[in-house]
Parts: structure tokens; sequence; C-alpha cells
């Protein structure tokens, strides 16, 4: 009887150490997972609030060489490529989700789910030759426009997944309660199913907007960038994420310090449109006051 | 006013299944009619497809004579059907982002009624005839829908359902999934209705019918096995089956 | 029945017809709106087949030329028109896979962590912040890579690696910090998101039941884990790892400002390389004839058509594991 028992408790000191180690592993790799955010988080602002000024953010480049100067057509720059991409993608992106989500479950749908996560997996330098492709070559000069919509192609998946996602969410009595009052599918859709998604919708956007906005692949070879100030769409256009870009591969120093500056600024946008995310979608879908 | 509504050998399939076997029925005007049968039997089925609900779920079709009045459902659009019959779910599905006002007053405003002062005296009489005017008169655009009680909620049902003026209600099941004394307000308030419309009540439960129901309907696998005034049914029906299912020997 | 108060209100008030649309408009808004989002959903469908139309036809003249040699030829000379893209092929793989060899045990390991492992108030914090890390432009990575990254990798790592494991052949050679390396590191930062995401997306799917049989038999937690998740998730997980593959192909920025970017094979992790969505973002702009664009070009396609490959299959496993409805890996 003893012997047994003897046996038994050696095996389970083993599988306990064993145990143990699994545990704190899986707890070190967590850890070791979120050292570079923190390291990367923590440089940004180390090196790039000493640079955030209000020259910073409204002047343009200063020539090379010449201390001072700021990002403010960056700025501006993003500004106008995002709004166009936004224009272009988001409608596109939530009229697929309404297809997939109120019509779509057949073979076209299925086909439209599955080219929309394709379109997600592809490169945004390849998408960015597409572009090139499509709107420079045919433009015959760079442009915000282009730009846009290549960011706003970017956008479209995203948009569309999480817009289906959000109305498949919807009971499907709440659509059967409408049509009962004699509201036409059109009606029903928009103004009863997609109005009760609207948050889930509204963050999903986000998301893809502010994923959209860290992009520089797409932009390196439609809007370009820009030294100067430019409000017209048809001309090559500087974007944040481009010039950061630009200034971190370039041997200047003071380019360098305002690279960092440059990141420091987006990084803030997009970490503040992730977190509102968070924060709506934790409050739940609709807001019952 | 309501009208009478004139079943004649309705069909009804789930895809390739028959799931109505020919059905004929005749449901007076201002008269409440219970449906009543085991799980399973069509009962829901049907009332669906006297507005036309039925042919919303895909690969559901209908097939037969419906008249509403002196029109047949099948001869107008949909939309129109449904905005005669109003129809009452069994689970409160009061929109969630829309105040109790707007709760009633979707139907009209999603018709395109724009005249504040209609939509205001159409939601107060909605509201009242379902016996909730009292209980939210000052809160009207200030709660949300859903903030109500179960039982509040499905008189916000109803009454979103009766601003639209139809001259049918239909009620699937509308109190199985309240407690017994909001069970007991919307029973009261079935009877208030009759008055002014005609219903259509779905119900599992049969004291339920024996209590507001003028006539009955006993269903069974599709078919409609007997059609008589209440009383009969429950004292002295004539089909064996009916029979079997009052005194409890199935369903 | 009793005589109800409300009964009085309902005589007393007149019901007026209400104004009913006419059914022709109604019919025709429903078709015209059907209409309208079909579209949109083709437009998913014409934006694909768009890419794929511009990148065929822009390499056509570099296709011609070259064929399939394209591939395997490590020439790549603008100035005499020899092009041939075996270096950043090579990159490609080789920045990849690195990534993979380091992501894919962290990744695993933290989703087995936050899934299994994680008090309650820790879960929303921490998967919070691997959201963040998902978040942050390639840009900024590369940034960060460039002036601390690979500093760090030049005074440090690679030193310490090139005096003790230089026998593998693996780190010899001058410590640049730029180089595949780099690469390799920065790159399996970024995908450890994605990897993770979908390892705790498809270990939740894994069902209460399996875990509960697992310990009834009188497991540690780590041999629930193992037999009851692991095991059951093995085809998603994989799916996961391939996805997060797909993503550290086509990944640009980062890699190509710590690459190097030069246009050899070599066997050591310290020397500099070449990927192909770098060679694009490089020399795209400088293409100065019609050939040496095409051939770019034929890289990029070549970079869709391998993305698009190794997508397919990681959808495809993910959704077997999940049965196509991935369950929210919530918090």
């Amino acid at each position: 009887m003893s012997n047994g028992s003897l046996r038994v408790q050696r095996i389970s000191l083993r599988r306990r150490v064993v145990n143990g180690m699994v545990t704190y592993g899986a707890l070190g790799a967590s850890v070791l997972v979120i050292v570079p955010l923190v390291a990367i988080f923590g440089y940004l602002l180390m090196k790039g609030i000493g640079s955030i000024n209000w020259a910073f953010l409204t002047q343009i480049p200063k020539p090379v060489g010449e201390p001072g100067g700021g990002m403010g057509n960056a700025i501006v720059g993003s500004a106008i490529i995002l709004l166009i991409a936004s224009l272009f993608g988001i409608p596109l992106g939530i009229g697929a989700g309404i297809y997939l989500a109120e019509f779509g479950r057949n073979k076209l749908g299925n086909l439209v789910r599955f080219t929309s996560d394709v379109l997600n997996g592809v490169p945004s330098i390849v998408v960015g030759i597409s572009v090139y492709g499509l709107v420079v070559v045919t433009q015959k000069h760079f442009s915000a426009l282009a730009g846009g919509v290549a960011l706003g192609i970017m956008m479209i998946p995203t948009v569309a997944r999480s817009t289906e996602e959000m109305l498949l969410m919807v009971p499907r009595t709440i659509r059967e309660a409408a049509w009962g009052l004699g509201v036409p599918q059109w009606r029903t859709t928009l103004s009863v199913t997609l109005k009760t998604a609207s948050a889930g919708v509204i963050t999903g956007t986000m998301l893809a907007f502010a994923r959209a906005a860290g992009e520089t692949a797409p932009l390196l070879f439609t809007a370009f960038g820009n030294q100067f100030w430019n409000w017209n769409l048809n001309q090559p256009t500087a974007a944040l994420p481009l010039q950061v870009y630009v200034y971190a591969i370039s041997p200047f120093d003071e380019w360098h310090r305002q690279a960092w500056a440059g990141a420091l600024v987006l990084i803030l946008l997009i970490v503040a449109a992730v977190t509102a995310v968070r924060v709506v979608t934790s409050r739940g879908m609709y807001r019952a006051s | 006013m309501g009208v009478g509504i004139n079943v004649r050998d309705l069909k009804a399939w789930f895809g390739a299944t028959e799931a109505l076997h020919g059905i004929n029925m005749s449901m007076g005007a201002n008269c409440v009619t219970a449906i009543i049968g085991p799980s399973g039997c069509g009962k829901s089925t049907y009332v669906r497809c006297l507005n036309r609900m039925h042919e919303t779920i895909p690969g559901a079709t209908m097939k037969g004579e419906v008249t509403v009045g002196d029109v047949s459902i099948l001869d107008q659009s949909a939309v129109d059907v449904r905005r005669r019959i109003g129809m009452v779910f069994q689970k409160p599905n009061p929109f969630p982002t829309m105040s109790i006002y707007d709760n009633v007053a979707a139907g009209l405003k999603l018709n395109g009624v724009r005249n504040r002062g209609k939509m205001d005296e159409i939601v107060e009489r909605s509201l009242r005839h379902a016996a909730l005017w009292e209980e939210v008169k000052d809160v009207l655009k200030k709660k949300s829908g859903a903030s109500l009680s179960g039982g509040q909620q499905q008189r916000l049902c109803i009454a979103r359902a009766l601003a639209v003026e139809p001259e049918v209600l239909l009620m699937d099941e509308p109190a199985s999934a309240l407690d017994p004394i909001s069970t007991g307000k919307i029973e009261e308030l079935i009877d208030d209705l009759k008055q002014n419309y005609t219903i259509v009540i779905v119900t599992h439960n049969m004291q339920q019918a024996a209590r507001v129901a003028g006539y009955t309907g006993f269903f069974l696998m599709g078919n409609l096995i007997e059609f008589d005034k209440t009383e009969k049914i429950f004292t002295n029906p004539s089909d064996k089956r009916t029979e079997d299912y009052i005194t409890g020997r199935f369903g | 029945m009793p005589n109800t108060p409300h009964a009085g209100a309902i005589a007393q008030v007149q019901a007026k017809p209400l104004p009913i649309r006419s059914p022709f408009a109604s019919r025709f808004a429903d078709t015209g709106f059907r209409g309208v989002i079909v579209l949109c959903a083709l437009s998913v469908l014409a934006i694909v087949v768009l890419i794929a139309w511009q990148l065929i036809v822009h390499s056509e003249l570099s296709l011609k030329q070259f064929g399939l040699k394209f591939f395997f030829s490590s020439d790549w000379d603008p100035v005499s028109g020899e092009f041939g893209a075996l270096p950043f092929v090579f990159g490609t793989i080789v920045s990849s896979m690195l990534a993979l060899v380091i992501a894919v045990p962290l990744s695993v390991a933290a989703a087995v962590f936050i899934t299994e492992m994680c008090p309650g108030w820790l879960k929303t914090p921490l998967s919070f912040l691997m959201e963040l890390l998902a978040a942050i432009p390639s840009v900024i990575y590369g940034l960060w890579a460039i002036f601390i990254l690979a500093p760090i990798l030049r005074t440090y790592v690679e030193p310490f690696l090139g005096k003790y494991f230089a026998w593998t052949g693996l780190f010899s050679g001058p410590t640049y910090g730029i180089g595949m390396l780099a690469a390799g590191i920065i790159l399996a930062i970024m995908i450890v998101p994605i990897v993770s995401s979908i390892t705790r997306e498809v270990m939740t799917a894994v069902p209460q039941q399996q875990r509960e049989a697992v310990l009834a038999l009188g497991a540690t937690r780590w041999e629930m884990i193992r037999t009851g998740v692991l095991r059951n998730a093995r085809t998603g997980i994989i799916g996961g790892v391939i996805l997060g593959l797909g993503r550290a192909l086509g990944e640009t920025m980062a890699v190509t400002m710590v690459i190097g970017n030069r246009a050899e094979i070599a066997k050591s992790l310290f020397a500099p390389g070449y990927t192909m969505a770098s060679v694009i973002a490089n020399e795209f702009s400088e293409a100065t004839d019609n050939l040496y664009l095409s051939a770019i070009i034929e890289i990029g396609l070549a970079l869709f058509l391998v993305t698009l490959i190794v997508n397919i299959i990681a959808q495809g496993l993910v959704w077997a594991s999940t049965r196509g409805m991935p369950a929210r890996a919530q918090a």
C-alpha cells in the first residue's frame, strides 16, 4: 500500500513542476511580448515630446540643413487624403457589409466575403502599384486623389466585415417588428437595423480609418509626398507617415528628431481612435438610457 | 373598425416541406379568435401567413386565398398588407435605440407621416388603447423602449402596432414571456381592443383561450381539426383529437 | 370582463384613415436600394480584379523577356538590363521564416496565458495592449528599429552571438546592426498580435466540455491545455501562423528601413539583404525605363500571388477550426 502511494507522489511532483514551469513560461512570454510595446511608446514619448510645438505642427519643412520647420503640410495632407479615402471606402464598405448581412446568404455572398478577405491580405504596396497604374498613369501625375483611392481600397474589407458582423448581431425579431408595421425592406435596413447596429458599425469604421492613417507603402507612388503646402487634390501631397519615413532614412539628425515627433503625433491619433473604439464596444451595442 | 378574415385552402411550405395542408376558416369581425394546438402544429405559421410574414423566411412560400375585409392579401403588396394587419410577437421587441414615443410613432414615421401634432395625437391614443399611457406619459421621450419591464414592453409593442390603425391585430403568444400579472393585464386589454379590431391570438395556454376568445381553432400537424365557439370546443368538442388535447392527453 | 377606464378612451376617439404610400413607389425604392447595395458588394470583386489586371498588364514586358528564370537568377543589374529576382525571394523567405521562428512560440505561449491562465482582472488590459501592438503603423516600427533596435543589436546582441555561435555559419561577418536579423526581429514583433489573436480565438472556440473531460481524468492545468485545448485548436493555430506568415511576406516599411537593401544572398543573418516588398518600395520611383519598371511590377505580381495563396490556405484552416463562426475573443 505504502509503495503504491509513494509512486503516485513522485509522478505528481514532476507533473506539478512541469505545470509550474509552463505557467511561468507563458507568463514570461506574455511579458516579453508586451516589452516592445512599452519600449516603442516609451522612446516615442522620450524622443518626440520635446520636438512637438506649435511651429512643428503648423510649419512646412525647411530646406535641408536648416534647423526648424515642421510637418504642418504633412498633417494637413494626411487629413485630405484620409478624407478622400473615407468618402470612397466607407460607403462602399458599409454597402458591401449590408449586402453580406441582409442579402448575402448565397453563393454571391460567399464569393464577396471570400474576396473581401483576399483584399484584406493583399500587401499594401501591391495596392499602391495598382492604383499607380489606374490613377497616376491616367492622370500623368501623382495626386492626393490617387493616395485617397489607395487608402480607401484598404479600408473597404475591414469596414465591410465589421458592418456585416454588427448587423448580424441585431436580432431578427427587430427586423420582424418593422416588417410587421408595414415598413418596406429598404427603410427597415437603413432606419431600423443599421441604426440599431450603428455603434458597432461606427467603431469598425474608426478602426479601419486608424489603420489607413498609419499606412505608408500605398502612398509611396500615389500621393508621393510634397515639401510644401498643397491644397490641390490633383497634385502630389505630403502625408504624415510618408514624411516620417523620408526623414527617418535620411542622414540628417535634424530630420531624425522631427521624425520622432511626427511619429508621436501619428501614434497619439491612432491610440485615441483605438481606445475610443474599446470604450464604445465595452459599453454594449445599444445605449439603453 | 375591424373586418372579417376568410381563409380558403391555405397551404404553406418551408422549402419543400408542406407545413399547412389546406386551411379553411372564417374569422368574424370584431371577434377574438384563438388558435390552439401542440408545439409544431403550424399555428404560428398560420398566423404569419395572414400578414404575409411567413414569406420573409428564406425559402418559405404560401398559396391559397386569404381575404381580409374584401381584399385578397395576395393581390396587394406585402407591405400594404402589413399596414392593415398588425402583429405582436411572442417576445416583446421594442426598438432598442428609440424612446417610448419614437417606438410608438415608428410605424408612422417610417411610413412618411410628418405632422407633429397628428403624431402626438396618435401616440397618445395608441398608448391609451394599450393601457400604458398613465404609466409612461411623463417619460415618453426620455426613456428608451427597452428600459421598461417585460409587461410594459409588450404593451408598448401593442401600442406601436395600433398606431398605424390596422383593421386586424395578430398576436403570436403575446403573454407567454410575461409574468401572471402582466398576462392578466394583456388579457384585459384584448377584451377592450376587440371593440375596434379583429383579433387572432395564438396561444398554448388553453385557459387563456377560454378567457379571451369567442371562437377557437384547434390545429394539429398542419391541419385545422376543429373550429367553433370557444365554449363548445372546451366543453363538448366534436373531434376526438380535440378532446384529447383539451384534456391534456398530449401536447 | 371588467369595465376598465380606458374602454371609454377608445370609444371617444375617431379613427381617420392613414395616408398610405403608393405601392409602386415602395417597390421601386426596394429594388433601387437592393441594386445599390449589390453594386457595393460587386465593387469588392471589381477592385480585386482590377488589382490583378494592373499587375499582369504592367509586368508583361518583363514576363515576356525573362520568363520563369526571372525568379531563379540573382543578377539584378538595372544598368545592363538584366533582372533576376532570386535575392529578393531569398530575402523575403528568410526574413519571414526568422520572424515565424521567433514569433510563433511567443505568440502561442502568450495566447495560452491570456486564455487559460490569466486572472480575470488582467485579461482586459493585456488584450488591449495586444490590440495596441497591432495598431502601431509599420513606419513607426521601422523608426524604432533603426534608432533603438539596430544599435542594440550592433552593440550587444550580435557580438555576443558572433562570439559563441559563429560556428553555425548564421552569425558571422561584420555586425552592422542593420541586416537580416534586425528585419526578422522587427517582423516577429509585428506578427505576434495576429498569431496571438487567432490562437486565442480558436482556443476560445474549443468547447468547455473538452477541457472538463481532461480535468476530470486528474490532469494538471498544463496537461488539460495540451490535450484538451491545443490539440483541438491545432488546425486553427496553424492557420493563424500561416496568416502571420502572409502578413510578414507583404510587410514593407519596417523591413525596408532595417534590412540594408543589398541584393545579395548570404548565409549569415548579420548580412544585409533585400525583400520583394522592399525592392519595390525603394526602386519603383527610380525605375528609369519600361523594362526596369516592368520587372519591379512583376515582383509585385509574384508577391500578390504568393500572399493570395498563403492567405487562402490560412483562412481555410482557421475557418475549419472554428467552423466558420469565429468566437469573439473577448477579454
